[in-house]
């Protein structure tokens, strides 16, 4: 119930947040008012349907601009959605988060990413959206943003593809980065087929911040201790191969929810947790139970 | 000590949108998101 209840907001928040439907007939972009407010996940602002901004583009132009090196309201703004729900965006709200999952929905053979590749995010945060947008600038001090230059295939997929179809001019100016993003989102859609949301555990720069709030936000995920059996059947359903009984809020985790679904003994809870009562705040009839995050 | 950060993390983040909002950084996202990003759509 819960995944088709995740399913219904996914497909909502990307009709949503990309219901611009004149752009993708016109070859153009929205470019009302409310633009100026962020995406909570991944979404191109240069894509025709998208209604808002996208985070990482909006730190970056705000870091390459000429006033200001960090962006405070990007910043704040990030910091409120994680404080309050963690990674909980990456797993039901994300549009592009959502297009690896239908990916990885295609048959074939799966493989299981290594675990040390999901530092890699950290470093295409700190590195191509927070440094070098603001320090490689030109002559007059405009930089630029690099990660969506050279890496963010979400940008390809939501903004170069649909407007170079329909627009003549961009068509006309189509060169080799074109190219290069084109491949950079080839790579992704086969490795999203292959391996679970690869883009989200080992590039995105999005979920890299909102991982760092997992284990203080207000929404969290409970393993009850003196339920859980260690059975091991949530890691093997886990999109994102984590152990959910040793560590409840990895920053790995998506909150998709997935391992409270299939828990046969109801271990696994998630919720807006009060720490001081030790249970989650929906939770009515006091069970006997640990309440900890970890089950120890 | 965790319940204490979560809710020093929410002021703070509504602290720093609204410094963001007062020193002009709305005017500056909506200025990139309103125009096509030829970075982003890989001809820039």
């Amino acid at each position: 119930m819960a995944s088709f209840k995740r399913r219904i907001i996914q497909v909502t928040s990307t009709i949503i947040g990309n219901g611009y439907f004149e752009g993708f007939a016109k070859g153009t972009i929205y470019r009302g008012k409310l633009k100026s407010v962020c995406f909570p996940g991944l979404n191109c602002y240069s894509c025709p349907g998208a209604y808002t901004s996208c985070p990482i583009g909006s730190l970056q132009s705000v870091a390459a601009g000429l006033k200001y090196q960090i962006s405070l309201y990007v910043i704040g703004f990030l910091m409120l959605i994680g404080t309050i729900w963690g990674r909980l965006i990456c797993g039901w709200i994300c549009p592009f988060g959502f297009f690896q999952e239908l990916l990885y929905k295609i048959p074939s053979k799966k493989l299981k990413m290594p675990k040390t590749l999901n530092t890699l995010k950290y470093f295409f945060l700190v590195v191509f959206v927070l440094l070098l947008p603001a320090l490689s600038t030109n002559e007059v001090g405009i930089g630029l943003p690099l990660f969506c230059k050279y890496i963010c295939p979400a940008g390809t997929l939501e903004a170069g593809i649909p407007l170079t179809i329909k627009n003549v001019a961009l068509r006309g100016a189509i060169g080799i980065m074109y190219y290069w993003k084109l491949m950079l989102l080839a790579i992704t859609i086969v490795f999203s087929i292959l391996i679970s949301r690869p883009f989200c555990r080992a590039v995105c720069p999005l979920g890299a911040i909102y991982s760092l709030f997992n284990s203080v936000s207000f929404y969290r995920m409970n393993v009850d201790g003196t339920k859980c059996t260690k059975c091991n059947i949530c890691n093997k359903i886990c999109p994102v191969d984590i152990k959910i009984y040793e560590n409840a809020n990895s920053p790995e985790c998506v909150r998709c929810g997935k391992c409270v679904d299939k828990c046969p003994t109801k271990a696994i809870k998630s919720g807006y947790i009060n720490e001081k009562k030790g249970r989650l705040n929906h939770e009515k009839i006091l069970d006997v139970g640990c309440g900890a995050d970890n089950c120890n | 000590m965790k319940d204490r950060l979560k809710y020093v993390l929410l002021i703070m983040s509504l602290v720093l949108t609204i410094a963001g909002i007062y020193r002009g950084e709305v005017a500056e996202v909506l200025q990139k998101a309103i125009n096509i990003c030829l970075e982003c759509i890989g001809i820039g």
